[in-house]
């Protein structure tokens, strides 16, 4: 089976998020950037693929040259051999045309993305590659099996979770659940050595028309302080979700 | 012409999203000057619609269609905007819809953005405001594409009422068939589930074990409120990871957050920002989240949560 990996090079949680060039780009000053977290769960899965089934995990992003530390984190947690279409990610129908390319290219048999990244949060290239690659489709996945061509998965519902059935090709919206927090990997130091070595290759991109275009960014204004009441007098707490915040 | 909204149900049913998105869809036939039609798949009775703003509707029946299937339900959607000629598309942010959503936009060859907030701030250009980076930026997007479909992002925009009454009328898709089948669902259908809830009531360590959820429940009870937990409890497996809400787990957009016994890591803040107004009950008064609420106790749960049963239920009685 060949599996590819789409990643995501995102800004790490618990970044500073700020604009510059009049509110029209993303200030990447002192931010560090890392596998966006919906596309690690489906990299170790992808990991347990490799290591019982024998399959074989290349990872692609679409991006420019900065993004490549965070595909050699990739190829250092495991993944055999990486992409990079090289090509600022403008939007996420044009970043799912590069990658279907890849994908028809490679002939992969499954793919697995993030349900979505955590800066733009589309939620869309996945369910975009598999339309345009003509290949079976199931977002929000908590647990992926695969027996020759016969795959079943488990997706997240509103209020609850359902168990299908499909088959390869294959097109996966992952997240947790598909491992768990505790079975993501740190790369070790034999897997970065490893890494270095393992191909990474640079691809020029196709030509895409963006469908959307970000105009501007905002922050949203200001939290006012908190309203502190106090333990005894949680009446006063009823009526101000009643009368003031006007919630019950 | 018309703007065609896709309007779920659930059992026959409109879910609350349903009328959200068909509201929205009217604001936006209001710009455009030009009216709304909703397409509903194995819906008794849709004259609900009218209620908020639609003129037609385009009723599916067809048992095949009886358990959703992303692609089929993208094709239905697809040839009732081809029937109408529709050049804006308007779909919730519910599981189902973000699930089929991608799917039309590659079949239509569409513009798509998701988690939209507001109605557009112009429609030429067709500029809508968007938040991105787990809801601690928002993003003005403009769609160029001659269809355009939009998300709209759960509880953001309301219901508004319009006294109107919608034309019904049959529509019959091809459904091709299903290439990913449904095998079991696992749904408790006695309770309100975290996306659809008003209220959301979440705990988190503070609690100190899952043998402690009892008063939880029951002030989610007393609220009509579904129920949700930090990370580091459903990790722990003292409750179901369907409950987590956070970056990682479900994103949560209700009218009112409580949260019990949560430090309020911002891996959780991401998540639950979208909350309208939040409440926080901690022992600790420098815990994080107190810089994110809008009301908070500084106090043990284990007496602060009894104590605020007892004063909701005397409320609700009042009422």
């Amino acid at each position: 089976m060949k599996i590819l990996v789409c990643i995501s090079h995102v800004p790490d949680t618990t970044s500073k998020i700020n604009f510059t060039e009049g509110d029209t780009k993303f200030d990447t000053n002192g931010v560090q950037f890392v596998i966006n977290p919906n596309d690690e769960f489906g990299l170790t899965r992808a990991m347990w693929f490799k290591e019982k089934q024998g399959a074989s995990v290349a990872v692609v992003n679409v991006g420019g040259p900065e993004t490549e530390p965070t595909l050699r984190k990739a190829l250092a947690i495991g993944a055999d051999e990486a992409i990079r279409v090289n090509t600022e990610a403008v939007d996420g129908f044009a970043v799912a045309k590069q990658l279907a390319k890849v994908i028809e290219d490679g002939a992969y048999d499954l793919v697995i993305a993030g349900r979505e990244s955590i800066d733009y949060n589309g939620g869309m290239v996945p369910g975009m590659i598999a339309a345009l690659t003509n290949a079976n489709f199931v977002n929000n996945c908590i647990s992926l099996e695969v027996e020759g061509t016969n795959a079943t998965a488990t997706r997240e519902i509103d209020g609850g979770k359902e168990t299908v059935t499909t088959s390869l090709p294959l097109v996966i919206g992952g997240q947790k659940g598909l491992v768990e927090e505790s079975d993501l990997r740190i790369p070790n130091m034999r897997g970065i050595m490893m890494a270095r070595k393992k191909p990474l290759q640079v691809l020029e991109p196709i030509v895409t028309e963006a469908e959307t275009t970000s105009v501007k960014f905002e922050k949203p204004a200001p939290k006012g302080a908190v309203t502190l009441v106090a333990p005894d007098n949680l009446d006063e707490l009823v009526s101000l979700l009643h009368n003031e915040a006007k919630v019950i | 012409m018309s703007v065609l909204v896709y309007t779920e149900s659930e059992q026959g049913k409109f879910k609350k999203v349903a009328l959200e998105v068909a509201s929205y869809a009217k604001a936006v036939a209001n710009q455009l000057g030009t009216t709304v039609t909703a397409v509903t798949i194995n819906t008794s009775d849709a004259s609900a619609l009218g209620n908020y703003g639609v003129d037609k509707v385009l009723n599916v029946t067809n048992t095949q269609l009886n358990t959703f299937n992303a692609k089929a339900y993208a094709d239905v959607v697809k040839q009732a905007a081809e029937k109408e000629s529709a050049k804006v598309v308007i779909v919730s942010s519910s599981a189902d819809s973000k699930y089929l959503a991608p799917l039309l936009a590659v079949g239509l060859q569409a513009g798509y953005a998701t988690n939209v907030v507001e109605a557009p701030s112009s429609t030429s250009p067709f500029t809508v405001k968007r938040t991105a980076f787990t809801n601690k930026a928002f993003n003005m997007t403009t769609i160029n594409t001659d269809v355009k479909i939009v998300a709209v992002s759960n509880n953001s925009f309301g219901l508004v009422e319009n006294s109107g009454s919608a034309a019904a009328e049959e529509f019959t898709p091809t459904v091709s068939d299903f290439t990913v089948n449904v095998q079991s669902v696992d749904k408790a259908s006695d309770k309100v589930s975290i996306a659809d809830a008003e209220i959301v009531v979440s705990a988190g360590r503070g609690l100190k074990g899952p043998e402690n959820w009892g008063m939880v429940e029951e002030l989610a009870d007393v609220l009509g409120a579904a129920t949700a937990c930090s990370k580091p409890v459903s990790d722990l497996g003292w409750r179901p990871h369907s409950e987590h809400v956070g970056q990682t787990g479900k994103p949560v957009a209700s009218n009112l957050y409580i949260a019990i016994g949560i430090s309020g890591a911002i891996q959780h803040l991401a998540g639950i920002n979208a909350s309208k107004v939040k409440v926080v009950i901690n022992t600790d008064p420098e815990a994080p989240f107190f810089k994110a609420a809008d009301y908070g106790v500084v106090g043990d749960a284990f007496e602060v949560v009894p104590a605020l049963i007892e004063k909701l239920k005397a409320f609700k009685a009042q009422q």
